[in-house]
């Protein structure tokens, strides 16, 4: 009997240890280690931040899921990784403590067979002073990371409307809090949800609103932009993030790494080196994430940290971290099996594996303040590549060590996502966008990256309906209800 | 002035994109067209999906 160990209960490590116990049934054990003791799905938190749905909603208890999939559910978070084993354990094991199941703070070492790590990031508002405390619920901003975040946004915001209504004006500023943040998305949702609640309250006019992040360009996504077909023309997106921007009276400020954060104002440099202030009334941040900062130790208790984690702490795999310069980065940069080199029996799946580099063109203010969005590795594709690492260990548990290993390269693969642009059933409003690959590959499609007849977007209600069915059938597909494998990543 | 006239004004940032026109922006929320669109997106959501496993 073989144990795979899962460290993380998001898309990622939530699909990989589903799928698992399913192909691996009652003969092989499946442990999930989360801190969380609910489901998450993230991306409907926009709506949570806004008031149009709750908490509730958007979260359910992940033990009675994994009770019903057979899956050992620990709720605790991770803290180091013995891969080679220890003095006293001949076989590797998982140190972690736990938040959760009566036994706060306890700690619990746990032997594996093979390891996922699916950890997710931190949220680091520490890395940009005033952003955010611990919990990311800030003095002065807020986030939509968490449900609660979310909902602590929305109490905020309602404050905000409130004080429109008795006539006095508010500054929105949504967009990214650091120079070195990805999830651009998120806050492009929040901001023309907050743009299209303002108008249903009667207040847009009273309404300021500025964007503002890290992205050299509107429609960067962190992706370098995706260029799609429309009316005949192939066209950048950043002609559409502009035509929205400007269509709802939302101004900008791009290629921004804010410095620091104070009670109604951030510091902010540009990519050409100038500094300033903005002021705000309400300011939605996003901060940039990290790993989660576990520690790995050898047998003899070194640490070899190092060695398994790349120096933003997230895991090595397969992928190609000598690439260089920007000029020399390939497709085949980027990891194929998401296994570790070092030691094969770990895997690191969604945002936990270190990507080579940014997608997007790297970029610096002279000051040298690196200013750029980094990869995204959510939604889909972490789903997929959850699914085909759980492929992978299943294989090499039912049929030796020499499996063939599962491959999911984000340069192979597409993705689907759907950015709301205000909720309502006949009133809202999404952008709906693929882009195939994820990561250009110039090699294969010299002009954009992209084969363009599958890189597509456009913006309306359908956009709003499909987002809205699909946190239905996420939500369904999460709980593991009858047909969930049916369901698509 | 027309919507799209006053969004123009607002700045150069503004100044320098194309904005939709009202018939463009009507066609975003006119249910019949949309529910049209939400049958093309889904088939092409499906074709990169399929692609993507």
């Amino acid at each position: 009997m073989a144990r795979l160990v899962v460290l993380g209960g998001g898309v990622a490590g939530h699909t990989t240890a589903t799928f698992a116990a399913k192909w691996l049934g009652a003969g092989h054990e499946v442990v999930v280690v989360t801190p969380n003791a609910k489901w998450n799905w993230i991306p409907s938190n926009i709506w949570v931040g806004v008031g149009e749905m709750s908490k509730e909603e958007v979260t359910f208890d992940l033990a009675p899921v994994y009770n019903k999939a057979g899956i050992t559910y620990k709720q605790a978070k991770a803290v180091s990784i013995n891969p080679e084993g220890s003095a006293d354990n001949a076989s590797p094991f998982v140190t972690f403590e736990y938040t959760g199941q009566d036994k706060a703070g306890e700690l619990e070492n746990m032997d594996f067979d093979y390891l996922v790590n699916a950890t997710g990031p931190k949220l680091n508002f520490a890395a940009t002073p005033g952003l955010g405390d611990a919990n990311g619920m800030g003095e002065h901003t807020v986030s939509v990371c968490t449900a609660d975040h979310a909902t602590h946004a929305f109490h905020e915001f309602e404050k905000s409307i409130e004080k429109m209504k008795a006539g006095e004006r508010q500054k929105f500023l949504i967009g990214t809090g650091h120079g070195m943040c990805t999830c651009q998305g998120a806050a492009f949702e929040y901001i023309f949800n907050i743009e299209h609640e303002l108008n249903k309250a009667g207040v847009r006019d009273m309404a300021d609103i500025k964007w503002i992040s890290n992205e050299a360009f509107l429609g960067d996504f962190g992706m370098g932009g995706l260029h799609m077909k429309v009316g005949g023309y192939v066209v950048s997106s950043k002609i559409f993030a502009e035509s929205l921007y400007a269509e709802r009276g939302v101004d900008w400020m791009i290629g921004a790494h804010v410095s620091k954060v104070e009670k109604g104002s951030i510091d902010y440099e540009l990519l050409d080196g100038s500094t300033g202030k903005e002021s705000f009334d309400f300011a939605m941040l996003i901060p940039p994430f990290a790993g989660v900062g576990l520690k790995a130790y050898n047998k003899a208790g070194e640490d070899v940290t190092d060695t398994v984690f790349a120096p933003n702490g997230f895991m090595k795999v397969d992928a190609n971290y000598a690439a260089g310069a920007y000029e020399n980065w390939k497709a085949s940069d980027w990891p194929r099996t998401y296994q570790n080199p070092t030691y094969k029996n770990m895997f690191a799946a969604g945002i936990a594996f270190a990507p080579p580099h940014l997608i997007s063109k790297p970029m610096s203010s002279p000051n040298g303040t690196p200013i750029n969005p980094t990869p995204p590795r959510t939604g889909m594709p972490a789903g997929i590549i959850g699914k085909a690492v759980a492929y992978s260990v299943c294989d090499l548990i039912t049929k030796g060590e020499n499996a063939h290993l599962h491959e999911a390269s984000m340069a192979e693969m597409g993705a689907a996502c759907v950015a709301s642009a205000g909720k309502g059933v006949f009133t809202g409003t999404a952008a709906a966008m693929t882009v195939f690959p994820v990561v250009p590959d110039y090699e294969k499609y010299p002009g954009t990256g992209r084969d363009t007849e599958y890189t597509f977007g456009e913006i309306g209600l359908a956009g709003h309906w499909i987002k809205h069915i699909l946190h239905h059938m996420f939500i369904y597909k999460a709980k593991l209800k009858p047909g969930w494998t049916l369901i698509p990543e | 002035m027309k919507n799209e006239e006053h969004n123009f004004s607002r700045n150069d940032q503004s100044n320098l994109t194309m904005i939709p026109g009202a018939f463009a922006r009507a066609l975003r929320t006119n249910v019949i067209w949309q529910f049209i669109r939400f049958m093309v997106i889904n088939i092409k959501m499906l074709v990169v999906v399929s692609k993507s496993h």
